[in-house]
């Protein structure tokens, strides 16, 4: 990529440059984003006991509580006719797709800071690589819900063609605010303390162990102000394909993520400039 | 023109610092409250528009740079010299595109390696392998690149055996191995080169100096950041000299660093206090001149690691009958203690009451026993051995100039707090006997 013209190819440094050419550079340095997702994924299971395995026990014993504490202790129920576990199912999986991606991303700046300290890239490649590797711990958790639709003799309709769309919903809703507190993470250490205060908040208030067809109709509308609402009300449409979508909720579950990832990305821009004089 | 790589036009790094203002005084609680709040506030307002926020309410701005006009030609080698906190490293940090210049701008031709990127990235659960191919991303090759110049990295590191082993179980010999080698081979236009980061290791130093002649050689150029004015020297065509911020002389190598030398050796070498009341002391001891002097070479002092280097403090004794003993503490620029003296064998005074009066106690220290860098004189004034009358921290500084023959292998600032020049013996004991004839006429001989 650069070998061949180095030598014609001026680089100019002055304030406001980088800003310039962001995008451009966002692209030119696409190998490096694939790499450090790369790295990501090699590195998070080494040194462990069961490796890979992780990646499938935690939602799996998510769904088997889930299951146990709200479906047979609460009594809670299943919309349509769909097993009770791979309703909760369809939840974890973007839940934790969610969850997991906010956690990485937020710590991603700390975690690299001397590659920052050192090293010109677009910044933005490190908290979005880390959303690519949990990607991959979603993709192979998605297995277990293959076992359980098999198990559960549940054939999947022809709406998991739009799924993609909903994993991305969920990706991006990680990235928006993963952006914002990575970012202010590089410079007031106490911000790492929000994430794991809002994923266990987060698990109770989404619809998790209920489906949010039992919210009361007045209430659905500002319920779905969670964009995880949105995204996981399209997972169950997707895998179970039973309940009807409620439209304005989605449209505002999507709204609030373009929002979040508006802010997030602008936020992150701004601080990114001096990160290297902070870190 | 067009063979100019690095361009610099008006180059300037603002940084703004934020502090309390101390010397306003608040004496309501209404206005401590009304203060904190302004301060969240703000804070609040920072943080919402993405800027950084500063801490207290008063700003102050730094000028790490200010206007740095310079040009590099293609293949040359140019020094940056100057004093800690002149601005080197945030003109490299500049150039190596880490930070933003508030203002001005360089233009920059070819690719750039920062020996500062030696390593980047490198993870310690990777293998060799893996590592290489991530600090090759990082370091701007793409992976056909990489994987065309594997194995030259690989056995330019020496690190076959262990190519498949996590980095974190290498040696650090290994490691610096690996990092170099990658580095090496990116072949980069320029090459940035941060002595103070390769200080303590002394294979990576030799190495990144054989690199450096090695980059400037093959019609590269080379921009070295040091302290040690030999290496710049030996190494570079043209230096350039910053201080506080701003280019002090840029030209002949030769020429400037004479210049810096000797603004930098004669500068705080004497003080002198000529009114007693107001000299730093106290009741029972006042100083009145303090002094550190080298060999005298053409015309200006320099102290050089080879040089006898004489300390002399000038003070009034001011209690009759007090023994008063000097101690001096010797510091360097990594704020490790060098030593601490005091005139325990001094023939005429030590030991004996002194009178009310001017007196001059030297201290001598040997040549080729302290190392180059900067050096820090504190200061005891002790009563009966026991109790300390006063401690003067920065009495002296001075600094120790690198003079080794210029044909020296090493450029690297030598490592240790002192450097000896001690006596060494070799003798050969047991000649091997084996079938060479060079060998053959040996053991004839001892026959």
């Amino acid at each position: 990529m650069h070998t061949s013209t180095v030598g014609q190819d001026e680089i100019v440094i002055e304030r406001g440059r980088i800003e310039k050419n962001y995008w451009a550079d966002l692209w030119r340095y696409r190998e490096l984003f694939l790499i450090l997702a790369w790295r990501d994924i090699a590195v998070r299971y080494k040194q462990t006991v069961i490796g890979v395995a992780w990646a499938v026990v935690r939602p799996f014993l998510t769904m088997i509580i889930f299951t146990v504490i709200f479906g047979r202790v609460a009594g809670l129920r299943s919309d349509g006719e769909a097993p009770y576990a791979l309703m909760v199912f369809a939840a974890t999986l973007p839940w934790s797709l969610f969850s997991t991606a906010l956690g990485e991303a937020s710590n991603s700046l700390i975690g690299n800071e001397r590659l920052i300290s050192k090293v010109y890239f677009p910044r933005l490649i490190i908290p979005t690589a880390t959303i690519v590797a949990a990607f991959v711990d979603f993709l192979i958790s998605f297995v277990i819900l293959l076992g359980l639709m098999v198990f559960y003799q549940f054939p999947p309709g022809w709406n998991m063609i739009v799924l993609p769309a909903f994993i991305a919903l969920a990706a991006l809703a990680s990235l928006g605010p993963g952006l914002w507190i990575t970012a202010l993470n590089v410079k007031y250490r106490d911000f790492r303390y929000v994430i794991p205060f809002v994923v266990q908040f987060g698990i109770y208030i989404s619809p998790i162990g209920f489906s949010s067809s039992v919210i009361p109709n007045q209430w659905r509308l500002l319920y779905s102000l969670n964009p995880l609402t949105g995204v996981i009300d399209g997972f169950r449409w997707c895998i179970l394909g039973r309940a009807p979508i409620y439209w304005p909720g989605l449209v505002l579950s999507i709204g609030v993520v373009t929002i979040c990832l508006w802010f997030g990305i602008r936020q992150f821009r701004n601080m990114e400039r001096t990160f290297a004089d902070f870190i | 023109m067009s063979d100019i790589v690095i361009n610099s036009e008006k180059l300037c790094k603002k940084y703004v610092i934020g502090h309390q203002v101390e010397n306003v005084r608040y004496i309501a609680l209404r206005d401590v409250l009304m203060r904190k709040l302004r301060c969240v506030w703000h804070k609040a307002k920072d943080l919402m528009h993405g800027d950084h926020v500063l801490q207290g309410d008063a700003f102050e701005e730094i000028w790490a740079l200010r206007d740095i006009d310079f040009d590099v030609r293609r293949g040359e080698s140019v020094g940056v010299i100057g004093r800690n906190g002149s601005g080197k490293s945030t003109l490299l940090k500049i150039l190596s595109r880490i930070t933003e210049p508030t203002e001005g701008r360089v233009r920059i031709r070819g690719r750039v390696l920062s020996l500062l990127e030696v390593g980047a990235g490198f993870h310690p659960e990777l293998t060799g392998r893996e590592n290489i191919f991530l600090n090759g991303a990082i370091l701007g090759m793409s992976r056909a690149e990489i994987r065309r110049k594997f194995d030259e990295i690989v056995t330019f590191a020496e690190i076959e055996k262990f190519l498949d082993t996590p980095v974190k179980r290498y040696s650090s010999g290994m490691y610096v191995r690996l990092a170099f080698s990658v580095a090496a081979h990116l072949e980069p236009e320029i090459l940035l080169v941060d002595e103070v980061l390769s200080v303590g290791d002394a294979t990576f130093q030799s190495k990144c100096i054989a690199k450096m002649e090695g980059v400037a050689r093959a019609g590269r150029t080379v921009l070295f950041v040091s302290h040690n004015m030999v290496a710049v020297r030996n190494l570079c065509s043209r230096a350039l000299w910053l201080d506080r911020g701003r280019v002090l002389q840029f030209g002949d190598v030769q020429h400037v660093v004479a210049g810096y030398l000797a603004q930098s050796t004669s500068a705080h070498l004497e003080h002198h206090w000529p009114n007693r009341d107001s000299a730093p002391g106290n009741d029972s001891f006042r100083l009145h001149r303090a002094r550190v002097s080298g060999a005298t070479h053409g015309g200006l002092s320099q102290i050089t690691v080879q040089t006898p280097v004489a300390i002399e403090f000038e003070y009034w004794n001011l209690v009759p009958g007090q023994r008063l003993n000097l101690s001096l503490v010797l510091w360097n620029e990594e704020g490790t203690l060098v030593f601490n003296t005091f005139p325990v064998d001094e023939p005429t005074w030590h030991g004996r009451p002194f009178p009310v009066g001017l007196f001059r106690s030297r201290c001598e220290i040997p040549p080729n026993l302290l190392n180059s860098g900067n050096h820090r004189v504190q200061l005891y004034a002790v009563r009966d051995q026991n109790s300390v009358l006063f401690v003067c921290d920065d009495a002296l500084s001075f600094q120790v100039v690198d003079a080794r023959e210029e044909s020296s292998m090493w450029y690297g600032r030598w490592v240790g707090a002192i450097r000896p020049r001690l006596k060494w013996s070799t003798a050969l004991l047991m000649p091997e006997m084996t079938k060479s004839p060079h060998q053959e006429r040996v053991s004839v001989s001892s026959k």
